[in-house]
């Protein structure tokens, strides 16, 4: 069972990492239009090369 | 928005700052900056419209990106001064996409963003916690005993009583509100149930209990922010959208005093002032013509469609449109007297007047609540009687209770088929306003419809083209050029369409209120009213025509019927709707197109009251009433309807009065709107009898003491998840 001294705080950590990620991508508004972005990804538009 | 950072970064220089000169080139610089443009294209729907809204766009000279928003259906247009939105409309028209001008300024929208990020944070840390604790939670639940048991309790409680601290704050924030207000509605058993079960588990914990609801604490939380986000992205999608339509004019007057004309805001006009309104411009305030002749336009103010004659000693009314020469007005009545304003004081009582309607949740909350707490009140009784004094485990059945009455799958109920069957109206071009919007559509039996400018466009186009001689086509082509009147311009933009090259002409005039006048080869040619060129006045709309002394011939117009408009009176009357047709028009017009639509019941020369008199009528007979109309005579009517439904072109007033807004040109949407309707208002009732089950089977394991940890978060989560499931059967 010692190794639950490890797991916890990875798991914590893990989630940690989670959330901070999920305040990341709503700071930079990554939720404004769920169902654009569904549609931009299908795009073509910028396969070759990034958008300028 | 961005004049903000090019004013702090010269600014943020201290030096500089004392130089004038510094101060007008950062002035400068913020001009040039322009700034960002908001419209609103309700058609956008596909990637492909992403492709070609935002490279046209962007290849625009002072454009420097462009994105388009397909959830919120909006373009974002970040340009240099030179770019106007006027600019940006016209480009979006052109590539056949209507625009809308949206004010980026208006403190709201930047407030609904803060709001909504506020609340998908809360959101994000309740799943987050929820997950970690349901890890360390399935290993109690799987046998972990003793010190183990104790120390993931111990994590549990940390990880939890922050969490509920931050995410569950709006409940708590608006169960205390409620309180204060006397009223007890969902937020205050949520409330009581998220602090009672926390609580009790960190109780739990330092005693080192057995059973600990921190699982379920947070988990409630998590489904309940769920059902508040979805409730808000409904509102706030339709409230951007509706509301903040930027009004297309500022309210503002020209005052003539002495030689000068002065632009002054409304507000600031006085009784007796002079005010000139230019051919185009809206009629400001209430007054009589002091000088000049021209015809307005009364079709927003009582739904007429022929424009009046004004001259000397016209008394005219605000909110008319001055089509053909300018007019001189002495103010009769401003502000708060005008009649404008009475409309207001109108739409005012009408509101008043209107029931509350009490939701279906808001009905279920009141039997639900009640009911919830003396259950858990009578458990905790009980148990302390049966066990003789066992406050510690009397609290836990009572605890239990009220989480496994699942309050979450209530607050999911009905957000989650109001966000699919919203999501459905605005893929069909419809924006809801509110939640009870829709089950008011539903209840729906009678609909009253306006005439000019909702089941009609409100453009009157020429109908008899064909009875003028070729000749005769040609002359009226090139008088119709030359007026801004729009019989003449509609008489114009027809004759062109079907190819036909106009007539020469010589001095060509304008005589505002009458017509328009030249020579064409030597003989005088007239296009006006009927008095002026020597005609007897026919029942319809129409021009008339005079070549010379030949007779006078009359060019008849018939206001266009709007796409749709047929299909949609139709398949209300096919599914047993009463159809009502009221119209401020005069009784020939409105009778006519009753006919060609097929609705018997129709009134004339209705005055706004009437409208509104009307509807109370109706309502008081006990029939529910969907008001569909645009103008600034349909408002009071649009209020006091059980609900109303206005087209994007109505006025501001009557869009803002109205709880659901056509996006689209097309009227055929409705009576599909309203299946949709009835079919979302039988998936929350259904959603009501799925929580009502659950609790039937749930609550007697609590009751008993049966309840663990481990089937409380079963049952709440089973039981929000097929809510959520029943809502999307809408799609």
């Amino acid at each position: 069972m010692e190794v639950l001294a490890v797991l916890i705080p990875v798991s914590l950590f893990l989630g940690m990492g989670g959330l901070l990620a999920f305040w990341w991508t709503l700071k930079r508004g990554q939720y404004d239009d769920p169902e654009g972005d569904s549609r931009r990804i299908l795009r073509g538009d910028y396969d070759d090369h990034p958008k300028p | 928005m961005s004049d903000t950072p090019v004013f702090s970064s010269v600014s943020a220089c201290p030096a500089c700052a004392v130089t004038p000169a510094v101060v007008e080139r950062a002035s400068a610089a913020a001009t040039d900056a322009g700034g960002r443009i908001m419209l609103s294209v309700p058609d956008a729907h596909c990637a492909l419209c992403i492709s070609t809204v935002e490279s046209d766009l962007e290849a625009m000279v002072g454009v420097r990106s462009a994105r388009l928003n397909l959830t919120l259906r909006r373009v974002s247009v970040d340009a240099e001064a030179s770019v106007g939105a006027a600019d940006v409309i016209a480009r979006l028209k052109t590539l056949g996409y209507a625009a809308y001008e949206l004010d980026p300024g208006t403190l709201s929208m930047t407030q609904t963003d803060k709001q909504g990020r506020d609340l998908l944070m809360r959101l994000g840390v309740a799943g987050f916690s929820m997950m970690n604790i349901m890890l360390l939670s399935v290993a109690v639940w799987s046998g972990a005993t003793d010190a183990t048991r104790d120390l993931f309790h111990l994590i549990s409680a940390a990880i939890a009583v922050p969490t509920v601290a931050f995410s569950a704050q709006p409940f708590f924030r608006r169960a205390y509100a409620g309180l204060r207000m006397g009223r007890m509605d969902m937020d205050f058993p949520i409330s009581l149930a998220i602090v009672l079960a926390t609580s009790i588990s960190f109780y739990e914990t330092l005693k080192g209990g057995q059973h600990a609801y921190f699982d379920a604490a947070v988990m409630l939380t998590f489904f309940l922010l769920a059902g508040r986000y979805l409730d808000f992205r409904t509102r706030a999608v339709a409230r951007s959208a509706a509301q903040e339509l930027a009004a297309l004019e500022v309210p503002r007057a020209i005052r003539l005093t002495g030689d000068a004309e002065e632009t002054v805001s409304v507000a600031d006009l006085a009784v007796g002032d002079a005010v000139l309104v230019r051919p185009g411009g809206r009629i400001p305030v209430d007054g009589v013509v002091v000088a000049g002749t021209s015809e307005i336009d009364l079709s927003l103010l009582t739904g007429e469609t022929l424009p009046e004659f004004a001259g000397p000693e016209t008394v005219v009314a605000a909110g008319a449109v001055n089509l053909t020469g300018p007019l001189t007005l002495r103010v009769t009545a401003a502000g708060k007297d005008s009649s404008l304003h009475r409309m207001a004081d109108l739409v005012a009582v009408a509101e008043n007047a209107r029931n509350k309607y009490t939701t279906l949740a808001q009905r279920a909350a009141r039997i639900y609540s009640p009911s919830v707490h003396l259950l858990s009140l009578a458990a905790f009784f009980v148990w302390l009687w049966i066990t003789g004094g066992d406050v510690r485990f009397s609290l836990n059945v009572a605890a239990a209770t009220l989480i496994i009455t699942c309050p979450c799958a209530l607050g999911l109920a009905v957000p989650a088929v109001v966000t699919a069957a919203s999501g459905t109206l605005f893929r069909d071009g419809m924006l809801i306003k509110d939640g009870s919007a829709l089950e008011r559509l539903a209840q729906v039996d009678t609909v009253v419809f306006d005439k000019t400018g909702t089941l009609t466009m409100g453009t009157p186009e020429p109908v008899n083209l064909d009875a003028l001689g070729p000749e005769a086509l040609q002359v009226a082509a090139a008088l119709g050029v030359g007026s801004s009147h729009p019989l003449a311009m509609s008489l114009a933009a027809a004759a062109r369409a079907r190819g036909v090259v106009p007539a020469v002409l010589e001095d060509i005039t304008e005589v505002p209120g009458h017509g328009v006048q030249a020579q064409w080869n030597g003989q005088r040619v007239r296009l006006g009213r009927a008095s002026w060129v020597g005609a007897e006045a026919l029942e319809v709309t129409a021009a008339y025509l005079a070549i010379g002394a030949a007779p006078v011939q009359p060019v008849e117009f018939a206001d266009r019927l709007r796409p749709g408009a047929a299909e949609a009176v139709a398949a209300f009357q096919a599914r047993g709707k009463q159809v009502k047709l009221i119209s401020g028009d005069v009784a020939g017009a409105v009778g006519d197109l009753a006919a060609r639509l097929g609705i018997s019941d129709w009134q004339a020369e209705a005055l706004p009251q009437d409208k509104a008199d009307a509807i109370t009528a109706l309502q008081a007979e006990g029939h529910k009433v969907l008001m569909v109309g645009d103008g600034l005579n349909d408002t009071v009517a649009l209020t006091a309807a059980h609900v109303s439904i206005s087209p994007a072109s109505a006025l501001d007033a009557a869009r803002v009065a109205s709880d659901i807004v056509l996006l689209g040109a097309s009227l055929a949407p409705l009576p599909d709107a309203q299946r949709t309707a009835t079919r979302a208002v039988r998936r929350i009732r259904e959603n009501f009898a799925i929580c009502f089950t659950y609790n039937i089977c749930a609550v007697p394991i609590a009751l008993f003491g049966f309840a663990s940890p481990l089937l409380a978060a079963l049952a709440m989560s089973a039981s929000s998840i097929t809510v959520c499931l029943n809502a999307l059967r809408l799609r």
